[in-house]
This record gives structure tokens, sequence and C-alpha cells, in this order.
């Protein structure tokens, strides 16, 4: 196929990606959306095989058949609470893509200007971090590799040093090979030119996706996701620069936007900045500090019998869902209990905060895939006023996000991040395992208030029992 | 690549950016996890990339099992199965989620 209607065809695929991502901002059109994009992507795929550039065939096909069957299994298996870490490992094979991309046209002919070459190593350099990183985080979030922040001593110097040597590397590669050659063998490490220094920036990018993420605790998950994700994107955007197309760089810097604003998000809904975040080891200090000076904390529990008579005597209840629902997989009982509420003409309503659960949005999927009618799933800033007119508030695996130090204690290693203001419901109920501290390390003295109630037990099966209770009264 | 193509590209970069900010920050906090599926699946348009690797090249100098080969063919063929499961697996996982949503 000629060069230039290549180019206006994959012109069309960025116009159909675009259109795509629009439509995914309203839940009607989002479906439809997701579909516009996919075709999009059919249509650029295709194009490509008409390429005159490419003459052989068989890898190409034993390749998509491959990937494409591996991809499917995946999609269609993975339960929805294990979302966030697929979209971890999808990102990392994206991201992997594009690092060997950019090797395999180093390799096909060393590039001929200096910004070919710059391309390429920044396609490397965050075409690596991605792939390795996004499977840490897979690990993380699967439970292969520990959810606690690993922290060790000369941490970030040693991270520091790594990239700087990276760095000096691609500088080396973007030089001509004569004077690099020069320059290197002076201090006898010749053997790193040309391929070579390319093959040791690729081990060093990966050795960096692994470093960066293993210092930074499970429940600052959404943030690294929403980072990789912008990553993969730009992976995407410099293997455009390297090739010399526009497809490449306009999808890349799409995703790339698209994961940098979700990141902002949550370190705002967080009060941390993506430094703090970045830099990791966080709730991993505070757990001593905080339990010597807090006074000791006296709870009330409360029982199903107890509980499901109180709530049989409620007109507005709001459910404020967390990690825990997800662990315990309580998605269904807890529409089940809304339904069970609402023949009671009980108005039943979820407050969502934006960095509950792994992964940006990770409640509200998991309620959908319940069954919950999304117009009864309420942003934090929507529903926050709503707590003083609620007759319970019942909050289930949720923790550091409802937790009143963040407004009352400058001392607290969360003062600041805005919470769900719980504590203003005339009842609270907080379903809980055991009196862990959340992931903050931090005692949550919520816990202590008098219009709180402990209701301790798995979710799944405390919400089994309540429901029980509710159906014998 | 000229230089002048170089500077179009970065325009294009730049300009595809800001469009970018504009489009999701519309997206509402409810669609956060699809979005994300999704945008993720479009970041596999690497695949573009790695047919042209895996297909283009004339050199033999990788034999596999008997399979001649070049080492950036081979390079592009791994490329392509990892943007492939990006691909197939974003979009499938995106409309399972999608799918669900729904209102009373």
């Amino acid at each position: 196929m000629n060069q230039d209607i290549l180019i206006i065809i994959y012109l069309i695929s960025s116009a159909l990606f675009i259109f795509g991502i629009k439509q995914l901002s309203s839940v009607k059109t989002a479906r439809q959306g997701n579909l516009t994009s996919a075709i999009g992507m059919l249509i650029a795929i295709i194009a490509t095989l008409f390429d005159q550039k490419i003459v052989n065939f068989e890898l190409i096909i034993i390749g998509l058949i491959v990937g494409a069957l591996i991809g499917a299994i995946f999609a269609l298996k993975v339960e929805m609470t294990a979302m966030p870490q697929m979209v971890a490992l999808f990102n990392g094979f994206g991201g992997g893509a594009s690092l060997l991309v950019a090797v395999a046209d180093y390799f096909k002919e060393s590039p001929s200007e200096v910004y070919i070459a710059v391309s390429i190593f920044l396609s490397v350099l965050i075409g690596g971090v991605t792939f390795t990183g996004s499977l840490i985080a897979f690990g993380k979030l699967q439970g292969i590799v520990t959810e606690k922040a690993v922290v060790y001593k000369f941490q970030h110097p040693i991270n520091l040093l790594l990239l700087i040597i990276t760095i000096v590397a691609g500088i080396f590669l973007s030089m001509d090979q004569l004077t690099t050659s020069q320059i290197l063998s002076g201090i006898g490490l010749d053997i790193f030119v040309g391929e070579n220094l390319l093959i040791l920036i690729t081990i060093l990018s990966l050795i960096i996706g692994v470093l960066i993420v293993i210092p930074i605790g499970g429940a600052d998950m959404p943030v690294v996701i929403s980072l990789l994700n912008s990553y993969s994107g730009l992976a995407a955007a410099m293997t455009g620069f390297v090739l010399g197309n526009a497809v490449l760089i306009i999808t890349g810097s799409l995703v790339g936007a698209s994961g940098i604003i979700l990141t902002n998000i949550m370190c705002k809904s967080m009060n941390r900045s993506l430094l703090n975040v970045m830099l990791g080891g966080f709730g991993s200090t505070t757990a001593s500090k905080s339990q010597a000076g807090a006074k000791e904390i006296v709870i009330k529990e409360v029982g199903s019998e107890e509980l499901a008579m109180m709530l049989d005597g409620a007109s507005n209840v709001i459910i404020v869902p967390g990690y825990g629902m997800a662990v315990a997989q309580a998605q269904h009982v807890v529409k089940e209990l809304m339904d069970e509420l609402e023949k009671r003409n009980v108005n039943v309503r979820f407050a969502i905060h934006p960095v509950a659960g792994r992964m940006p949005g990770h409640m509200n999927v998991l309620l959908a895939e319940a069954a919950v009618p999304y117009d009864k799933l309420y942003e934090m800033d929507q529903i926050n006023d709503e707590f003083a007119n609620c007759d319970v508030a019942i909050v289930i695996g949720a923790n550091d996000v409802v937790n009143p130090a963040a407004r009352n204690n400058p001392n607290s290693p969360i003062y600041g991040m805005p919470i769900l203001n719980v504590d203003k419901a005339k009842t609270v109920v907080v379903i809980k395992r055991s009196l862990n501290p959340g992931y903050a390390g931090i005692e949550n003295e919520l816990f202590g208030y008098p219009n709180c109630l402990m209701y301790f037990g798995d979710a799944k099966q405390a919400i089994s029992k309540l429901i029980q209770e509710l159906k014998e009264l | 690549m000229t230089f002048h193509e170089l500077i179009l590209l970065f325009t294009v970069f730049v300009l595809s950016i800001f469009l970018g900010f504009e489009l999701i920050s519309k997206v509402p906090p409810i669609l956060h996890t699809p979005l994300m599926s999704g945008s993720n699946a479009i970041s596999g348009i690497t695949i573009v990339g790695s047919l042209v690797s895996a297909g283009s090249s004339l050199d033999v100098n990788v034999n596999l099992f008997g399979y001649q080969t070049s080492v950036s063919s081979l390079l592009g063929f791994i490329a392509i199965i990892f943007a492939t499961i990006n691909v197939v697996g974003g979009y499938l996982v995106t409309d399972r989620m999608t799918r669900m949503f729904k209102k009373k």
C-alpha cells in the first residue's frame, strides 16, 4: 500500500480513538465508545499488514494468534475484584511492546540521526520501567509479591544513581559511535558500544522499574497504576518518534494525558504529593509512633439482630464500601442487603471515596457487577453533606477514608486527606474483621465515637447473617 | 525522518497532550476503571510498529530451532504477542465492565 494512503488511514484510526474516548465519558455511551476505539485499532492493524515494507508474514500471524488467545483468556476469566492487577498486567505488556519495537529498530539499522537515537533511548527507558513496574504492581495486587512497602537503607540514593547511569548511557547512545568508543575505551568500558550499550540501558530500565514500585504499599496502588498507565502511553508516543509514525504519537499522548489526570486525582484524594507517594514507605514507619501517644479507644459492639432492627427502622442509609468489600467478594450480598432495605422503603445510597479500593473506580465496577444501579453511586463531594441527614452509615471494609483524624488531628499522617464524613451520621456501623489499623498504620478514632458501633466479621458472612435477620423480622 | 518532520511530529505530540487533558477531565469518577482499561488497550497501538519490525527485515542472523530469521524480526515477534495481549485483553475487559453499568 502506498505510504500516503497508509498515513490517511492512520489519521482515521486516530479520529476513532479520540471519538471513542469522548464516548467513554458518559455511562450511556461508554460501551459504544470502547467499540469505536476497537474499530480504530482494527483498521490500523489491517492497514499496516498491507504496508509494502512487510515481506514476511509467518511470525506476524503466529504472534497475532498467540497474543489474541492469551489476551482473550485473561480478559474473559478474570474476576471483577481482580481488575486492578489485570489492568496492571495488560499495561505492562503494552510498555514491553514499546521497549521491544525500539530495540528491534536499533538492531535493524543504527539510527541515522541524534533525535532518533534519543527517541529509542526514551522508548526503552519508559517502556522498560512500565514493563517491570507493572509486573511488580501486578504481583503486589495478586499477592505474589508482598503488599507492604519494601524499604531498605540507601534506597533512594541507589535508585537515583541507577537513573543517572542510565541517562549517561543514553547520552553515549545518542552520540556518534566513534566518539563514544573513544571515550569509553579511555575508561576501560569499550565493550559498551552500540548494541551492547542499548542492551545495558534495557537491563538498567527493567531494574529501575522493579525498584521504584517495590517501596510502594498496597493502598497507594491507585496512584501507581494510574502513573504506569500514563507511562505506557508515553512509551508508545516515544516509539512513534522512533518510527516517524503520527498515530503512535497521537494515541500515546492521549493515554499519557489520561494517566496523568488520574494520577493527579488520586494524589489529591489522599492529600499527598506524587513525590511523597513515589518515595514510598508510607504506613511502615508510623505504626509504632501512634500507639505510644494514643489513648485507649473504647468500642461498642453490635450483634446482627440488633443491627437488623435498627436498619428496619431507618429511612436513610448510606453504604461506604472499601477494599475489604473486594477482598471478601461481598459486592453481591451488599446488593442483596440494598434490595432487602429498599423493600422496607429505606433510601439506600452508596458513597464512593476516590481512592477506595486498589485502582480508580474500583468500587464502582464491583457494585455495577452486582447490578447496583449506577445512579445510586455518589462521589464524595456529592454526598458528604448528606451524612448529617442519614440514620445509619454502614462502612464495609473501609478504614482510612472514614477516619475523622484526617480532619481533627494535625499530627496524624493522614491529616488533611479529604474523607467521607460518616461520623456525622446518627449511627455509624463499621463492618470489619478485627480492630487492626488501616493502611496508614494508625488507629481510627471513629471506632471510639459514641455514635459508632462495630459489627465484627468477614464482610460477606457478616452481611449474609444480617440479611437473614432482616428477613426474619 | 528529517528534522523538519521531527518538528511536525513534535507539534502533533504537544497538541495531542492538550487534547487528551480536555477529553479526559470530563470523564466522571464512576467510569475511571473502564477509562483506564480502555485507554490501556489504546496504548497497545505500538502493535503497528511491532508488525513492521517482525515482518520487514530481510537479514538472516538468527537460527531458532531451524527457523532462519533476524534479531529485529524476533524482537518484533515478541512485541506483537505483548501488544496483542494488551489490545485484545484491554478491549474485551473494558467491554465486560461497560456493559455492567445499568440505570435502574
